[in-house]
C-alpha cells in the first residue's frame, strides 16, 4: 500500500508524515532526562554528543554536493567559511562581522567562479 | 495535592519571556532564519502549497532540514518514504532536548512545562539557550527560552511569508545565499559559544569525522558523527578532570 498527498489531503499528511516523524526525537529527549540533572555525567556526555552532530551539520551543509547549496562550487563554500571564520578572529569574535564577510565572499565567489 | 505558590508572579515571567524574545531578535540567527525561510518559502510557493500550509509546518515542525524534505518530496514520493526520510533528518533533536531542558528544571518546574520548551528547541534556539540561560536565575529560564523560541520561531514565519510572495521573483544566485547563512551562522556562533575544551573538541572532532563517516555510505551520518566525535571528546574531557584532580 502506498497512500499519496491526494488521499489524505495536504493538512493531515503534514500531521502524519511530517510533524510526528520530528517531534519523536524531542520527545524521546524529554522522556530519557527526566529526573537527571544538569551536572550529571549523562548529560555532559549528551551536550559533547550534540554538540559534535551540530558539526556534523555543518560538515554537510558546507561539503554537500546536492541540494539547494549545489548551485555554489564546494571550493567556494569552503573557502567562504575560511575567509569568514578569519574575519569572526579579527574582529574581536563577532559573530555578525563573521557571517557577513562569509556571505559576501561566497556570492562574489559564485560569480567569479561558477558565472 | 495543594495548590502551590508559584516561584515567580506571572507578571515577572512576561516580563521574563519578553526579555527572551528581545535576545532572539539581538541574535544573528533571527536574521539567518529570515533569510534561509525565504528560500523555503518560495520552494513552497513553487511546488504548489498554500500560504497557510507553508506557515503551519514551521510551528508544527521547526526543522529546516526537515521542512525540506517535506515540501520538495511530499507530491512525488510514497507518503512512507517521505516520513522516514524526515525522521532521518532530525536525530539531532533527542541529544539538544537531553542537554537543554535538565539545565531549565528546578523545584517548580512540571513535566508539562517542558513541553513547550522541547518544542521549540532548534538548532538556533538551542545554541542561544546554552549561551544565556546559565547567565541567569535558574527560576527564569523557562519562561526565558520560551521567548527565545518564540522570537526565533516568528523570524522563519517572517522569512517564509516573505519568501511565499517573492517567490518566482527571488535569483537563483541570491537564493543559494540565503541558504548559506546557514552553515556561517552555526559556525561562528559554536565557535563563540566553545568556552570549554570539552565544547571546542566536540566541535572540531565533528567537523573532521563527518565528512570521514560520510564517505563511508553506512547511512545515519549524524548519529555516528555525534557519538563517535562526542565520546572521544567525553573521554578526552574526564582524563583531563581526573588528572587534575590528582595534581591537585
Amino acid at each position: 500500500m502506498s497512500a499519496t498527498l491526494h488521499d489524505l489531503g495536504p493538512t493531515l499528511a503534514l500531521i502524519l508524515f511530517g510533524f510526528l516523524p520530528n517531534e519523536v526525537w524531542r520527545l524521546v529527549g524529554l522522556m530519557l532526562v527526566h529526573g537527571l540533572d544538569e551536572k550529571s555525567q549523562i548529560i555532559v556526555w549528551v551536550r559533547a554528543v550534540a554538540t559534535a552532530m551540530l558539526a556534523g551539520v555543518l560538515a554537510q551543509l558546507i561539503l554537500s554536493t546536492s541540494g539547494a547549496l549545489g548551485s555554489i562550487p564546494v571550493g567556494v563554500r569552503v573557502g567562504s567559511a575560511a575567509l569568514g571564520f578569519a574575519a569572526f578572529l579579527l574582529v574581536k569574535r563577532s559573530v555578525f562581522a563573521g557571517v557577513l564577510t562569509g556571505e559576501i565572499a561566497v556570492i562574489l565567489g559564485t560569480y567569479v567562479f561558477a558565472p | 495535592m495543594s495548590v502551590e505558590p508559584a516561584e515567580t508572579p506571572p507578571h515577572v515571567s512576561f516580563q521574563v519571556f519578553l526579555d527572551g524574545i528581545v535576545a532572539a531578535v539581538r541574535s544573528v540567527f533571527f536574521y539567518v532564519l529570515v533569510g534561509n525561510y525565504v528560500g523555503m518559502g518560495a520552494l513552497a510557493h513553487e511546488v504548489g502549497f498554500s500560504f497557510w500550509w507553508m506557515a503551519m509546518s514551521t510551528l508544527l515542525i521547526w526543522a529546516a532540514p526537515a521542512q525540506v524534505i517535506l515540501v520538495s518530496t511530499l507530491t512525488t514520493a510514497s507518503l512512507w518514504e517521505v516520513a522516514l526520510a524526515v525522521t532521518l533528518s532530525s536525530v539531532r533533536f533527542l541529544p539538544m532536548v537531553a542537554a537543554i531542558l535538565p539545565v531549565m528544571r528546578h523545584r517548580g518546574v512540571r513535566q508539562r512545562d517542558l513541553l513547550l520548551p522541547m518544542h521549540l528547541t532548534a538548532i538556533s534556539v538551542w545554541v542561544e539557550g546554552m549561551r544565556l540561560l546559565p547567565l541567569m536565575a535558574v527560576e527564569r529560564r523557562v519562561a526565558f527560552y520560551n521567548g527565545l523560541g518564540t522570537g526565533l520561531i516568528s523570524g522563519a514565519l517572517i522569512g517564509g511569508a516573505i519568501g511565499f510572495v517573492l517567490a518566482a521573483r527571488l535569483p537563483p544566485l541570491l537564493a543559494a545565499a540565503l541558504l548559506f547563512f546557514t552553515p556561517m551562522a552555526i559556525l561562528m556562533s559554536s565557535a563563540r559559544n566553545s568556552r570549554t575544551l570539552l565544547d571546542g573538541l566536540a566541535f572540531a572532532l565533528g567537523l573532521i569525522i563527518g565528512p570521514i563517516v560520510a564517505a563511508q555510505k553506512i547511512g545515519l551520518d549524524l548519529m555516528w558523527t555525534g557519538l563517535i566525535a562526542g565520546s572521544i571528546a567525553y573521554a578526552v574531557h574526564r582524563l583531563r578532570e581526573t588528572r587534575r584532580r590528582r595534581a591537585a
